[in-house]
């Protein structure tokens, strides 16, 4: 028995009956992947009771968009898509420009409006405690305001496993039933389930330039790129997908799970080491985080 | 796979985070870039050595005073177990975050000054391990590189110890001491040479050989019913599954049973884990059950064992760790839940006020305070089943949640 698994199956079944308009947080990566085939046991033989959610940035991998529908449309969910490119045509938020631009924190905006549009009060995702050190402080229901705002030092003390998801209207609690997983974890769930994943999570080529020590996906004019950062073609994977402007490739020959898997073990450099939108400060997601980010 | 939760506590400066970043570091947990991370801000600093709570503390307002607020969960695996280290803060405010820790976990490390020895701190954290029944204790003697890795400090704090052990409502705990130094890693994943008098294990060899399965006290079966699966489609239209969590002891398919609130009896049919069917299903397993009768049950409910009944309740004793920063009046009202069953209930009398120090308990004058331990009566508006809490760990707590704020109010444990 794995004790991760039924501890995610019981907060998934918490969500369904202590919420009304619970949804999930659909990425396209692997810990939402994930997410699904836990709900997937959660309720069988019944179907998963909730709609999938993807924020599309504009950004996103086509590997990743296709993956996305192909999965919903087999599992028959319902999968709702909102554009963070109709937020900026209305002027809610403004594109980043230069160097580094990317649309990775304007779709707290978005995600916020769709909250708001279908009433979610429970947003279910795939965020780990392992991955960064603002979520290791996350609790498992996590209340956010009627901004979205985490407010860290008012957390709600989380004892044994009761889960107190009572709320005020107009706010939300998000969600995380794979708090307690490893990326390591996650990754032998996927072999053990044989769980299909996006391609890009293998290795594959693709034109690459490098920029600050990290390996960027070469996507004109999505990503910016100076005529002195040269593309080359190399064998990469990516750790975690966000979209081409907020994660960076790692080099890596592994084509299977086991080859994955073999490297993980042995990498020295830690999952989100690849996400660029880590690097902008020491506390750039508990900033995120409190301004309503996933 | 072998998990095992760990919960921390030590005072201010004892060297929690010190400690938490060396197992980190010395089982190759840490990445370069963690690493790096860690060097850089340490330079920062002014620091001549790796600061390693700087991998742990993960609020800015945590960086900026150098303390642990709120509790950090960590993370490290070797070959045979994954760790979940919960970080709780030391301070004297910050009870409710040690409660919190501790009440989800199988084990617990007490870090001790080696210079300061058993303070008053220390009193706290061991009270709070004996009222959440914590049954592996870890006292880490930590700073031993600063008494010159003397035997007799160590002797003379484990003695201090034991002395307060004897107080202790929980005397099946098993204490293991150890001295250690995690600034410079002797005796925590590594063996020390500079500890010639010790013979026993290293701290991760220790916690390598604890069973987490072995932990789980058995007792009578308790399946709340969490969710009812109705799926009404072409394949499953009778199909009616009670989803839920066993507490306590083992369900095996044909079991007799007893349903809670009705007291109704019937058998388990099939157990489905997916779409498995189990022969059995082992205590913190969330499965799904089928009976053969076709009764109605719903969330809140209980499933038990026939013969194996719980107390029904609508009056309850208990020992209530109080968590909110509103006091506790007498009178006051509530949302309790104990598993997925939540009834209104009143606190209608403060016996007590426990000193967390072992000398017992005092007049509460009619409040509890945040982070106040004391013992009450509650009235409910419905029955709940429940066993106290020293019997059945699993089916003898519940929280208060404030039916204004919606905030969890309290942690009860029942006597």
């Amino acid at each position: 028995m794995n004790p991760l698994e039924h501890e995610a199956i019981y907060i998934l079944r918490e969500v369904v009956a202590q919420f009304e308009r619970p949804v999930l947080l659909f990425s396209g990566g692997k810990d939402s992947i994930t997410l699904v085939r836990l709900a997937q046991k959660a309720f069988y033989p019944g179907r998963i009771p909730f709609p999938l959610l993807h924020i599309d940035t504009g950004h996103n991998f086509p590997e990743t968009l296709a993956f996305r529908d192909r999965l919903a449309e087999e599992l028959g969910l319902r999968l709702i898509v909102r554009h963070v490119q109709d937020a900026i045509d209305q002027g809610k938020v403004v594109e980043e420009t230069g160097k580094y631009a990317s649309r990775n924190a304007l779709q707290t905006t978005t995600l916020l409006d769709t909250i708001a549009e279908f009433r979610f009060d429970a947003c279910i995702g795939g965020a780990r405690r392992d991955e960064e050190k603002s979520r290791a402080k996350e609790r498992i229901f996590s209340v956010r305001d009627a901004f979205g705002q985490w407010g860290q030092r008012n957390q709600r003390p989380e004892l044994f496993d009761l889960l107190n998801g009572e709320i005020e209207h107009g706010q939300n609690v998000r969600v995380f039933p794979i708090s307690n997983w490893t990326e390591l974890e996650v990754w032998k769930y996927i072999r053990q389930e044989k769980i299909a994943l996006p391609s890009l999570y293998f290795a594959h080529q693709r034109p690459t330039f490098v920029r600050d020590g990290l390996l960027w996906a070469a996507s004109d004019p999505i990503v910016y790129r100076s005529l002195e950062e040269a593309v080359e073609n190399r064998w990469v994977r990516f750790r975690t997908v966000g979209d081409m402007t907020c994660t960076a490739a790692v080099l890596s020959r592994a084509e299977t799970l086991d080859e994955v898997i073999a490297e993980i073990r042995q990498s020295r450099i830690s999952e989100r080491g690849a996400r660029i939108d880590d690097k902008r400060s020491e506390a750039a997601m508990e900033r995120r985080k409190e301004q309503g980010y996933f | 796979m072998k998990v095992l939760k760990i919960a921390t506590a030590g005072s201010v400066d004892d060297g929690k985070s010190t400690l938490i970043g060396r197992l980190l570091h010395d089982t190759g947990s840490l990445a370069e870039d963690q690493l790096e991370a860690i060097r850089q801000s340490s330079e920062r600093k002014g620091y001549d050595y790796l600061d390693f709570s700087l991998a742990t503390d993960g609020l800015v307002a945590e960086r900026e005073q150098g303390i642990t607020i709120d509790v950090a969960h960590i993370y490290f695996s070797t070959q045979t177990t994954s760790y979940i280290i919960a970080d709780t803060p030391g301070h004297v405010e910050y009870t409710r975050n040690m409660v919190t820790g501790a009440s989800t976990s199988q084990a617990a490390i007490i870090l001790i000054d080696a210079r300061k020895g058993v303070v008053e701190q220390t009193y706290r954290h061991f009270f709070i391990n004996g009222l959440l029944r914590v049954r592996e204790v870890v006292v880490a003697i930590n700073k031993m590189d600063l008494v010159d890795f003397d035997q007799e400090v160590f002797e003379g704090i484990k003695a201090a110890f034991e002395e307060l052990t004897r107080k202790s409502p929980f005397p099946e705990q098993r204490i293991t001491f150890l001295p250690i130094s995690a600034l410079q890693g002797d005796n925590v994943v590594h063996p020390s040479g500079r500890l010639p008098w010790y013979t026993g294990p290293t701290l991760l060899e220790h916690l390598e050989s604890l069973d987490p399965a072995g932990f789980t006290e058995t007792g009578p079966v308790r399946f709340p019913v969490q969710w009812v699966i109705r799926p009404k489609t072409a394949d499953f239209p009778d199909f009616r599954g009670y989803a839920g969590k066993v507490y306590g002891g083992t369900l095996k398919a044909g079991d007799a049973v007893m349903l809670l609130p009705s007291g109704n009896c019937s058998k388990i049919r099939d157990i489905f884990f997916f779409d498995a069917p189990l022969e059995a299903a082992t205590p913190g397993s969330s499965v799904t059950l089928t009976l053969e009768d076709d009764l109605q049950l719903s969330r809140g409910d209980m499933i038990v064992k026939l013969g194996e009944a719980p107390r029904a309740e609508r009056e309850l004793s208990a020992t209530l760790c109080w968590m909110d920063h509103k006091p506790l009046k007498e009178g006051a009202r509530f949302t309790l839940q104990h598993h997925a069953h939540k009834v209104l209930s009143r606190v209608t009398s403060i016996e007590s006020r426990l000193s967390t120090d072992f000398s017992g308990g005092t007049s509460a004058d009619g409040g509890l305070h945040l982070n106040e331990v004391g013992e009450v009566r509650l009235e409910l508006a419905r029955e709940v089943y429940t066993d106290p809490y020293r019997e059945h760990r699993e089916n003898g707590f519940f929280i208060l949640i404030d039916p204004l704020t919606r905030h969890t109010a309290a942690v009860g444990f029942i006597s």
